[in-house]
């Protein structure tokens, strides 16, 4: 009887116990999430009050009269340094810096891991090694070299602007970060394709050699065909890498017109000068977060899944 | 005899042309990747050997590059034990440690917790992730700024508490020099976690279902079973989140820029900030570098035995 009886008091106690779990699980999960919503939430709706009402209001409360004003004076008014412009050409300048950027990268990127994986040859794995490591390093370590040779490259810009009449970019700020970009982040890049390419079936490549097919007809036929989910990965991370950038956007661009908008939204907070305008801090503060968020809000679940699916390895 | 001669004529040009079409197409794919490796090799290791030998100078303003010795380093070293008043590399090396281990351990547990909480068949994942995960996709610098907002005394989660009626509540730790590296550690967190859990939940769901249900079968309850089982099983997810980690503790640079400005007298310097500000501002070239090269020991330390293991794990 007893024998009987133990597994169905179990099982009733079990519906209990299962009950409370799922209550607590949820709760548990639904408190994180207030957690992580809450400073986005805090900031989107400070940018809809008046100071009147974000001094004498309630930080959580919706705004009462919401108004777009702080939004456009962020856009097209407000201080950043001693230019009162907004930061719309900040935004821009961010822009002419990412996509070429990202472009760039994501394709030495794509035929490095082409040639890494089906093209082997001795020595690979070391060369591969030492890009790799390239991701790692604490760009500090490379901060002022770079610094150094960007302007001796600057002066010989100017030279050549006059003596010529251009300076080919040379010199150019936006011109410079690209470069910057590019330089550190095709580590990464590579990274990502090659582990991607590596799962690539190597006897498609060996027929298409057969049949005659060239390097590069391979790598366009056949590869890039089949690299969609590493292409939205590694546009993902780049794009939001570059766009987030401080560092060497502060240490390279850190003044004057071609500053990117990480900077001008630093400037624009951190400005001492007259009252505070929090609303249009936290106006400016969404402007320079919304690109990055809509990428991960569209295509965010393709990341997760060719992150995890190649690049990084578990 | 005439016949053979021509053949042999007609021959030899094009066979020493495909030679050489074939050799270029040989050397292709080395020619494709040798401008991104001539690029590493001079703008990293190259850069990194420069950075090494400024730090040996006495470069102030401007690099020099006579050789004076060590004395960029005798500098750090003396300031590593300054307490009295602390120095700021003692504080940004005491900081990076109370930092790095928190963020690290925290950002682990917290990521883990998230991944089995959402593992348990939840309905509204879908919703659930992305709210965890969004974070990441801010820049620091937005973060940083809206996090400043959310714990100033006067206008964040104090103020409204005390509207609230909690008047009693007091929260200025970004405005204490002792505790504001903790309000770096909350907002880096609050970004870098939602990440981790992504990497456990995908580690998670890559266990196979078999030894699961083996083990419910043989009556291990949820914890043990987690314990036991599925923990151990996810020790390269955690190698991997502790390399990811280690490493945005590392650079984090621009957090402690927007959040604090430094915080009171540079109480929330990271050694990123030191190297930055004493490079850049205080004109002290050589100290600078020579941090960034300790810097740099750091994650070598942590990176080439993990790098090294995984080149050397799956040889072809």
């Amino acid at each position: 009887m007893s024998t009987v009886a133990t597994p169905a008091r179990q099982a009733s106690g079990g519906i209990n116990t299962k009950l409370v779990n799922r209550i607590v699980i949820y709760g548990l999960l639904a408190l994180f999430a207030l957690f992580y919503l809450m400073p986005l939430f805090v900031m989107l709706v400070t940018s809809f009050k008046t100071m009147d009402e974000i001094q004498n209001g309630n930080m959580l409360a919706l705004p009462k009269a919401p108004t777009f004003d702080p939004w456009l004076k962020a856009w097209g008014e407000t201080c950043v340094g001693l230019t009162c412009a907004g930061i719309k050409g900040y935004f821009w300048n961010s822009i002419k810096m990412v996509v070429p950027a990202v472009l760039i990268s994501t394709m030495l990127g794509a035929l490095n891991g082409y040639v890494l994986t089906k093209w082997r040859f001795r020595g690979a794995t070391l060369v591969f090694g030492l890009m790799l490591f390239a991701c790692f390093i604490p760009f500090q370590s490379v901060l002022l070299p770079m610094a150094t040779i960007l302007g001796s490259v600057g002066r010989f810009g100017v030279t050549l602007q006059n003596s010529v009449g251009t300076s080919f970019g040379l010199g150019n700020s936006t011109v410079n970060l690209v470069f910057v970009h590019v330089v550190y982040g095709i580590g990464f890049t590579t990274l990502f394709f090659r582990n991607y390419y590596e799962a690539f079936p190597t006897e498609l490549i060996k027929a298409a050699q057969v049949d005659g097919a060239s390097f590069f007809q391979i790598f366009r036929r056949i590869m890039l065909p089949n690299s969609m989910p590493i292409f939205v990965v590694t546009v993902i991370y780049q794009f939001t890498n570059i766009w987030n950038d401080f560092l060497f956007a502060s240490a390279y661009a850190g003044t004057g017109d071609a500053m990117p908008m990480t900077v001008a939204l630093n400037n624009v907070v951190n400005t001492s000068t007259g009252v505070v305008e929090y609303n249009v801090n936290m106006a400016a503060a969404m402007i320079a977060a919304l690109p990055t968020l809509i990428v991960y809000v569209v295509a965010g679940r393709y990341f997760v899944r060719g992150l995890m699916a190649g690049a990084v390895k578990g | 005899m005439s016949t053979v001669a021509t053949t042999q004529i007609k021959l030899t040009p094009e066979r020493s042309r495909t030679s050489v079409r074939s050799r270029l197409q040989d050397a292709l794919p080395k020619i494709v990747l040798a401008p991104s490796f001539a690029i590493t090799i001079v703008f990293v290791y190259g850069f990194i050997l420069w950075t090494i030998y400024l730090s040996f100078t006495n470069s102030k303003t401007f690099p020099s590059y006579v050789i004076t010795g060590s004395r960029a380093y005798q500098r750090l070293w003396g300031w590593t034990f300054d307490t009295d008043p602390p120095s700021s590399w003692y504080t940004s090396i005491t900081n990076m440690g109370i930092f790095g281990f928190l963020y690290i351990l925290i950002c682990l547990a917290l990521g883990l917790f998230l991944a089995i909480l959402l593992d348990q068949k939840i309905r509204g994942e879908g919703v659930l992730r992305p709210i965890y995960l969004y974070p990441m996709a801010l820049s620091f610098i937005v973060t940083g700024v809206a996090w400043k907002w959310f714990l100033d005394p006067g206008l964040g989660l104090e103020q409204t508490l005390h509207q609230w009626g909690w008047t009693s509540f007091h929260f200025d730790w970004i405005k204490n020099k002792d505790f504001v590296i903790y309000t770096v550690v909350i907002a880096g967190v609050w970004q870098a976690s939602g990440f981790i859990m992504a990497m456990f939940l995908a580690g998670l769901r890559g266990i196979d279902g078999e030894i699961m249900k083996a083990a419910q079968i043989d009556g291990a309850t949820t914890f043990q079973l987690y314990r036991r089982i599925v923990i151990p099983l996810l020790r390269p997810i955690f190698l991997s989140a502790f390399i990811v980690l280690a490493h945005l503790a590392i650079k984090s640079y621009d957090l402690v820029v927007a959040l604090t400005s430094g915080g009171p007298g540079g109480s929330a310097w990271l050694p990123s900030n030191f190297m930055y500000e004493y490079t850049f501002k205080r004109n002290e070239m050589a100290v600078g570098s020579a941090s960034a090269v300790i810097m740099l020991m750091t994650i070598v330390a942590i990176i080439v035995p993990y790098l090294y293991s995984e080149l050397r794990e799956k040889p072809r």
